[in-house]
C-alpha cells in the first residue's frame, strides 16, 4: 500500500551514488533529521531523480513539492506513476513537501497538483521507464521495441529482469524538460489511471492511526500558546507576569515587540497561562464600520487598474438609441478559511538550522520567509509538511510556523504551538470582501450588444502569495508586504461573445484584513457576479438561461457547449424564462421552488463546469434550502473517479455554507465571530442532495478539480432564488433576514 | 504536586498523573496516553472532533474536566472502537464509502454515530442527519458521511 510518510525517523544513507531512503513511521517520535545527508538529494524540476527512486526491491519512492492536504491527491499521483512505470501501486510510496527533499512545484493550490504536479511526475516517470527499457535491452540482448513490462519486470527473449535489479538504488541522471514533455502512455493503455482505487490514507484515518501534524510529537518539546492583541493594530504596552506565576510548569513568557507567547512543560499548563496571562494594551480602531463594509472597499484608494476584458467599445454601444440599459451592484463577503483543527506547527532550533515541521501548503514558500524573519541564510532552514485538518488556500499554518520558530528560538528548545478555536476564526488571513458593478445593453430583438464590468477587489503585490507572517508583523522582525491577493482578477472575464466588452479590475490599495486565498479565490467571487448577471440578462431577454448562454457561446468551444447540454439532461432542465410564473412577483404560497443554472470555464483556459441548484424558499423565514445540486464536470483526463466525485461534493457544501451562512463579524478593532456559533456552517440536516455527471477524456490534459465546481455554487443558488421568487438576492451570504428584507423590498 | 489520576480507557486501566484536575479528559487521551483519535476542534464543544465514548454514550472530551471522571467509568476512544484487523462497522463502512476527505472530523463522526446505532437500529436517513448536526466537517464530506452511516446500520443487522 502506498502511503504519504511522516518524516519520522529517516534515515538517509547513500549507496552507490543514490540515495536510499528508509522510513519508520508511526511508531516513535520524530528524531532531528540528518540536514547534511539530505541536502544532497536533487530537488532541482529538471533531474529525473528529484522526483522519483527506485531500491535495489523495486520499491518506487515518489517526491512531490504537492502535498495532500485532504484532498487523497497522493493516492491518485501514486497511480499516476504506478501506471507510467508499469509496477504495481502498492509498490509506490509519496514523500511530500520537504524542503530538502522533494521539489519545489510551486504551492498546493489553484488545483494544479495533478494538472501540474501530476504532469511533472508523470513525465519523470516516462523517462526513467525508458531508460530502463535501454537497460534491460543491452543487458537481456533484446531490442527495446521487443521488451515488455509488467509489474515492474522487463521480459523479452524469454529472459526477464526486474526495475530493482536494473537500477535498484542507483540515480537516473536525466534531465527531463517539461515544456518539452517525453512520450508518455497513451490513454488506450491506461491500467490504473481513471480507475477509483481506494485512498491510502484512510483506513488509518479512521482507525485513530493516522499521525496529523497536531498528533506529531519530536523529543524534549514543549508547548506554546500565543496571546494575541486584543485589537488587531494594538501595541503591548505592560504584561504582568506574575498574573501566571500560580501556572504549574510554565517555563517561559516570551515577549519580542507586540509578539506574546507562553511556554511550558505540558500542553494544559500552556494554555491556562495563556488564559491568564494579564497584559495591557493600546487601543486600536483601525477597521471600518461592517455595516458599511462595501462603501469601504468602494472608496477604498485604487492602486491599479487591470483591463481583463476588451472587445469592441461598450460604453459607445450602450449610449446607441434604442438600446435597453440594464445595471446591477453585487456584493461577496469576507470569509474565514475554519479549517476543523486549528493551525498547529512545530519548531526546533539546533546548531544554527531551523527546522519547521507544518502542515503548510506552501513549504518552500515558508523556508524563505522564515529565512528572512530569522535572518538565516536559506539552506539553514528545513520546512517539512506533516498532513494537517482540511486546508482550503493558505491560511494559519504558516502563522502558527513562524509562532513556534519564534518560542524555540527564545527557549532553545523544540516547541510545539497549537492555536486555539479563537485564534484560528480571529487571525487567519481572511477571503477578502469583493464588490462588483455590472451594466450591459440589450438592442430590441433581445441580444446582448454591450457588457461592462468593474469589480473591487485587492491589489497583487510583487510578493503575490507570500502572505506575510503574523509572528514576523507583531515582533518586528522582517516581514513581507501586508497585501498580496495574486491572481484574484481570474473568471472577471466572461466566456460570452457579446459585441462589445469592457471589464476592468480595480486593484485596492488595502484592505480590510490580512488577505489571502480561500478555496476558488477571486474566481467565485467574480464568476458569482458574472454568471447572475447573465441570468438578469437572459430574464430581461425572456429567453431560458441555458438557451442563452449557449446562444453567445463560442460555437467552437464545443466542450462548453457539451457541460451545458449535459447538465440540462441530467437536472430536467424545465426550459423556460424565469422565473417560475412567469411574474415578477413570483408564485404564491410560503414554500416557494425554483431552479438556477451557472457556467464556468476555469479561468477561461481550463475545467468547465455547468450547475443547476434547486432551491426551496420560505417566505415567512427567509431560509433558503438547497434541495439539489446537479454538475456537468469536464477536467479532461480523470485520474481517480471517486476522488474527483469527492472533491465536487465537497465544492458544492462548502460552498452552499459559504453563500448562505457564512460571513466574518468584526467591530472597529478586532474580529469577534471567534467560533463555531458566531461563524457557523452548513450542518448535515442543511446539506443538498448532489447528483453529478462526470465527463472522462482519457486521451486529453488532466485539468484542476479541486476548485472549479466551486465557482458555480452561489450563482446558481441565486439564479434558483429568482426563479423561485422574481427576486435578484445580490449580496453573500443569503441569511434569512437578509433574504426576508429583500422580499419585503418587492412586494 | 503531580496528582495521580487512574482511568479505564479502551478495556485497560492506566495510571498516569496530572497537575490540574481541571484539565478536559482530552489532553490527558492525546498528551498522556498518546492517542490520535480524539482530536481537538475548538475546545468548546461545538464541532465534535474530540468525541469519546464514556460508559457508552457520545461526549466531546475537550470540556469533561478529569474531576468528574473515576476509574469506574469506561471511556472508548476510535482506537478502542476497533483496529485495522477487527473494525467496527462504522469504520468499515467509512472505508467502504471513501466518506471523508481531510479526516479531522471523522473521529467525531464515527463515535458519535456508532453510539446513536446502539441505540438506533434501523434509522432513516433524516435520523442520521439529526444525529450529527452537531458534528461539524468542513471539507463536505457529509454526504458520503451519511451514506456509510446507513450502511454501517446494515452491516450491523447483517452481523
Amino acid at each position: 500500500m502506498s502511503r504519504n510518510f511522516i518524516p519520522s525517523r529517516r534515515d538517509l544513507l547513500k549507496s552507490g551514488g543514490a540515495l536510499v531512503v528508509s522510513f519508520s513511521f508511526f511508531g516513535r517520535p520524530a528524531e532531528t533529521l540528518a540536514q547534511a545527508a539530505a541536502a544532497a538529494k536533487p530537488v532541482a524540476l529538471t533531474a529525473v531523480d528529484t522526483f522519483l527512486a527506485i531500491d535495489a526491491a523495486g520499491l518506487v519512492t515518489v517526491y512531490s513539492g504537492k502535498v495532500d492536504l485532504g484532498t487523497g491527491v497522493c493516492t491518485a499521483l501514486a497511480q499516476i506513476v504506478a501506471d507510467e512505470l508499469d509496477v504495481p501501486f502498492n509498490r509506490v510510496e509519496i514523500v511530500q513537501g520537504d524542503t530538502a527533499l522533494t521539489p519545489d512545484q510551486g504551492p498546493t493550490f489553484g488545483s494544479l497538483s495533478i494538472q501540474v504536479g501530476g504532469v511533472q511526475i508523470r513525465n519523470a516517470a516516462a523517462l526513467a521507464r525508458s531508460a530502463l527499457l535501454d537497460l534491460a535491452a543491452a543487458q537481456l540482448g533484446v531490442k527495446p521495441e521487443d521488451l515488455t513490462v509488467s509489474a515492474g519486470t522487463i521480459s523479452g527473449g524469454g529472459k526477464t529482469v526486474s526495475y530493482g535489479d536494473l537500477i535498484g538504488g542507483k540515480a537516473f541522471s536525466l534531465t527531463v524538460d517539461h515544456t518539452k514533455p517525453p512520450k508518455t502512455k497513451d490513454a488506450k493503455d491506461f491500467k490504473i489511471v481513471g480507475t477509483s482505487v481506494p485512498r491510502v490514507d484512510i483506513p488509518d484515518k479512521v482507525t485513530g492511526k493516522f499521525t496529523y501534524m497536531h498528533d506529531f510529537r519530536v523529543p524534549g518539546m514543549l508547548h506554546g500558546r500565543v496571546i494575541r492583541p486584543p485589537a488587531i493594530g494594538a501595541t503591548l504596552q505592560s504584561v504582568d507576569q506574575s498574573s501566571i506565576n500560580g501556572v504549574v510548569g510554565v517555563v517561559k513568557l516570551v515577549r519580542e515587540g507586540n509578539f506574546l507567547g507562553v511556554v511550558a512543560e505540558n500542553e494544559w499548563a500552556a494554555i491556562k497561562a495563556a488564559q491568564q496571562l494579564k497584559a495591557t494594551w493600546s487601543s486600536w480602531e483601525g477597521l471600518p464600520e461592517q455595516d458599511k463594509l462595501m462603501e469601504h472597499v468602494r472608496s477604498t484608494k485604487v492602486a491599479k487598474d487591470d483591463v481583463t476584458g476588451n472587445v469592441g467599445n461598450a460604453a459607445e454601444a450602450m449610449s446607441k438609441d434604442g438600446v435597453k440599459k440594464i445595471a446591477a451592484t453585487y456584493d461577496f463577503t469576507i470569509h474565514t478559511h475554519g479549517s476543523i483543527g486549528p493551525s498547529c506547527a512545530i519548531a526546533e532550533f539546533k546548531d544554527g538550522q531551523l527546522t519547521s515541521w507544518s502542515a503548510s501548503q506552501a513549504t518552500h514558500n515558508l523556508r524563505k520567509q522564515l529565512a528572512k524573519m530569522f535572518g538565516l541564510p536559506l539552506e539553514s532552514v528545513r520546512c517539512i509538511y506533516v498532513e494537517g485538518s482540511g486546508c482550503y488556500g493558505r491560511n494559519g499554518h504558516e502563522d502558527a510556523a513562524a509562532d513556534a520558530a519564534l518560542l524555540a528560538k527564545a527557549v532553545g528548545r523544540p516547541v510545539r504551538v497549537q492555536w486555539s478555536r479563537a485564534d484560528e476564526h480571529g487571525w487567519d488571513p481572511k477571503g477578502p470582501p469583493t464588490l462588483i458593478d455590472l451594466r450591459a445593453g440589450l438592442d430590441a430583438s433581445g441580444t446582448v450588444t454591450a457588457w461592462d464590468s468593474e469589480f473591487f477587489m485587492p491589489q497583487q503585490t510583487p510578493n503575490m502569495f507570500l502572505v506575510p507572517l503574523v509572528a514576523a508583523t507583531l515582533s518586528g522582525l522582517p516581514a513581507d508586504e501586508t497585501v498580496a491577493p495574486g491572481n484574484v482578477h481570474q473568471n472577471s472575464n466572461i466566456p460570452y461573445k457579446f459585441a462589445n466588452i469592457n471589464i476592468v479590475c480595480h486593484r485596492l490599495e488595502t484592505t480590510p484584513f490580512r488577505p489571502s486565498w480561500i478555496r476558488t479565490p477571486g474566481r467565485m467571487q467574480n464568476t458569482y457576479a458574472n454568471e447572475c448577471f447573465v441570468d438578469e440578462l437572459a430574464a430581461a431577454a425572456g429567453a431560458d438561461p441555458i438557451d442563452f448562454r449557449l446562444k453567445y457561446l463560442d460555437p467552437n468551444d464545443k466542450r462548453g457547449i457539451e457541460v451545458l447540454n449535459r447538465v440540462a439532461a441530467l437536472a430536467k432542465w424545465d426550459k423556460r424564462p424565469s422565473p417560475k410564473n412567469g411574474q415578477k412577483s413570483g408564485q404564491s404560497g410560503d414554500v416557494l421552488t425554483g431552479r438556477g443554472v451557472s457556467y464556468c470555464k476555469y479561468e477561461l483556459v481550463r475545467t468547465y463546469i455547468a450547475a443547476v441548484a434547486e432551491v426551496e424558499v420560505t417566505r415567512s423565514t427567509g431560509d433558503i434550502h438547497v434541495t439539489r445540486f446537479y454538475v456537468a464536470h469536464d477536467c479532461g483526463q480523470i485520474v481517480n473517479p471517486d476522488g474527483i466525485r469527492n472533491q465536487i461534493e465537497g465544492n458544492v457544501i462548502q460552498t452552499v455554507s459559504r453563500t448562505l451562512k457564512e460571513e466574518l463579524k468584526f467591530n472597529r478593532s478586532t474580529v469577534t465571530s471567534l467560533d463555531w456559533k458566531s461563524y457557523p456552517i452548513l450542518t448535515f440536516p442543511e446539506v443538498p442532495e448532489i447528483v453529478m455527471d462526470l465527463i472522462d477524456r482519457p486521451a486529453e490534459k488532466p485539468w484542476g478539480v479541486g476548485e472549479p465546481s466551486a465557482a458555480v455554487v452561489p450563482s446558481a443558488i441565486s439564479n434558483a432564488v429568482f426563479d423561485a421568487t422574481g427576486v435578484r438576492l445580490r449580496s453573500v451570504p443569503y441569511t434569512p433576514d437578509k433574504v426576508k428584507k429583500v422580499l419585503r423590498g418587492a412586494a | 504536586m503531580a496528582i495521580s489520576k487512574t482511568l479505564n480507557v479502551n478495556s485497560a486501566q492506566v495510571a498516569t498523573t496530572v497537575d490540574d484536575l481541571e484539565m478536559p479528559l482530552l489532553y490527558v487521551l492525546r498528551d498522556n496516553l498518546g492517542l490520535h483519535g480524539p482530536r481537538f476542534g475548538c475546545g468548546l464543544a461545538q464541532c465534535g472532533s474530540c468525541t469519546v465514548h464514556i460508559d457508552g454514550k457520545a461526549v466531546q472530551s475537550c470540556v469533561i474536566p478529569l474531576s468528574s471522571i473515576t476509574e469506574n467509568n469506561k471511556i472508548v476512544t476510535l482506537e478502542g472502537l476497533g483496529t485495522a484487523d477487527n473494525l467496527h462497522p462504522v469504520q468499515r463502512a467509512f472505508i467502504d464509502e471513501q466518506a471523508l476527505q481531510c479526516g479531522y472530523c471523522t473521529n467525531g463522526m464515527i463515535m458519535e454515530a456508532a453510539a446513536f446505532l446502539a441505540a438506533n437500529r434501523k434509522p432513516s436517513e433524516a435520523d442520521i442527519k439529526k444525529a450529527l448536526a452537531g458534528n461539524l466537517c468542513r471539507c463536505g464530506s457529509h454526504a458520503r458521511v451519511v451514506k456509510a452511516v446507513q450502511r454501517a446500520a446494515d452491516l450491523a443487522q447483517a452481523r
